[in-house]
């Protein structure tokens, strides 16, 4: 058994790929209370649950995430993770948290958003269920 | 008998190669070809310089997707033909001027996603790859404090427009070392004024050493060997366990590895076959596209009040 624990390499030797899974960090950009305190304390919220098929996200899609103590959703406004072409990848995981409805907690965004997440939301609003109109109203620069 | 013939085939073809390696390195300083006979020749000299670019020897440098990819199972000469055919259709449509790695360029693509169904990026260049009409690049730039990076295909038909905002090299072929690099070194204003080089001057190469961040890193930059990095400063984030490993990982014999010099390369032979084949239309292009330039900046003189 000590010898099987042996052979078991301890290091990576391939790059990671920056995907966005269960217990990833990210980094909140909106002004809201608990998403500014929860990036000045030094401990970013912690993806819990990542609402697609294959569970890895990517730029538009819903997360859940805990933060200071409570479960909050949120949306992927820009990942690291390898992009096509014409497609910004950025160099932090950026979030904008969300209610239940989809408007988001906060009122202004620090970071710029990719033009495609503009299309991507407009395809996932549903009339009176979730609402992602004020995001995209809020986003200060489109890149 | 057969196999020594082969042998002396393939060192004299290596040998070209070398020639060329040590060609491109002195090329950085501008220096006139001489392994061109034409250029020897007195009457060469009375050439004005945009003449001597359009040289198959420097338009490797200048073209380099032209050159087809060197892996030889992926080599196809009828494909090849046709992508450069394909190649100078689009050239003929839209201007894609002369970059390097280290310029800063700014492409304006048409998106469905926009409103206004037009973008802008504006960047440096850190990399440069592909061949034909898979040739792409990336630009990085910091906005609102976070690093952004985009890669954009070099023939993509959603490319509108092309500027070079600033024309020059740095000391490496890639510069993926910026994103662990402080951001100053990848802050570039959106409304940046482009600066004109004048015409013939040899490409100006920036020499900044860029000061790293604290790690982790990207990668293991300690173990390559970027001219861009000021090596000293990034040796203070590096531990004494991965000081010692670098001798481990380093491979001083590679610039003596002649056989993977003429693999990775294209002969010089098929390199001016190839450039013999679009240097005629490529120099219309370019005259045509100064021509324009010069209209332009006649018909728009700059208000001085």
């Amino acid at each position: 058994m000590d010898l099987l624990r042996l052979g078991v390499r301890k290091f990576h030797s391939t790059p990671s790929c920056n995907h966005i899974i269960k217990m990833s960090r990210l980094r909140v950009v909106d002004n809201s209370a608990i998403g500014k305190e929860a990036m000045a304390e030094g401990r970013p919220p912690k993806v819990i649950h990542v609402y697609t098929k294959t569970g890895v996200g990517t730029i538009g899609d819903k997360v859940l995430m805990a933060i200071k103590g409570e479960k909050k959703k949120g949306i992927l406004v820009g990942v690291k993770k390898h992009q096509p072409a014409n497609i910004p990848k950025f160099d932090t995981n950026n979030v904008v948290l969300i209610d239940d409805s989809g408007t988001p907690l906060g009122t202004r965004i620090h970071a710029p958003v990719p033009h495609l997440l503009r299309t991507i939301l407009k395809e996932r609003t549903i009339a009176k269920k979730c609402d992602y109109s004020k995001l995209i109203a809020i986003a200060p620069r489109f890149v | 008998m057969l196999l020594r013939n082969i042998i002396q085939r393939s060192l004299t073809k290596v040998r070209v190669n070398v020639q060329l390696q040590l060609e491109r390195r002195n090329a950085t300083v501008a220096s006139p070809v001489t392994l061109d006979e034409n250029v020897v020749r007195p009457e060469a000299k009375e050439l004005s310089k945009s003449d001597q670019k359009f040289n198959s020897l420097q338009q490797r440098f200048v073209y380099p997707e032209f050159l087809p990819n060197p892996t030889l199972e992926w080599r196809n000469p009828i494909r090849e033909k046709l992508e450069r055919i394909d190649m100078m259709r689009r050239r003929s449509q839209v201007d894609l001027p002369e970059f390097y790695v280290g310029s800063i360029l700014a492409v304006t693509s048409s998106t469905q996603h926009a409103v206004s169904k037009q973008t802008r990026f504006l960047g440096i260049c850190i990399k440069r790859e592909g061949c034909g009409l898979r040739a792409s690049f990336v630009l990085r730039n910091v906005i609102d404090h976070i690093g952004i990076e985009i890669r954009y295909f070099l023939y993509d038909p959603k490319i509108l427009k092309l500027d070079v905002i600033k024309l020059e090299k740095r000391l490496d072929d890639e510069l993926y070392y910026l994103r662990d690099a402080l951001p100053e070194y990848s802050t570039f204003p959106e409304d940046m004024e482009p600066e004109i080089l004048p015409d013939g001057m040899p490409i100006p190469i920036n020499t900044t050493k860029v000061v790293m961040k604290p790690r982790p890193w990207y990668a293991r930059w300690e173990r390559t060997h970027f001219q861009g990095i000021n090596r000293e400063l990034m040796m203070t984030h590096v531990s004494e366990k991965m000081k010692m490993q670098i001798p481990l990982h380093e491979k001083p014999w590679e610039k003596y590895d002649l056989m993977k010099q003429y693999r990775s390369t294209i002969p010089e032979e098929e390199q001016k076959d190839i450039f013999a084949e679009v240097d005629s239309e490529l120099h219309k292009l370019e005259l045509l596209r100064k021509k324009q330039k010069r209209k332009r900046a006649f018909v728009k003189p700059l208000k001085s009040s």
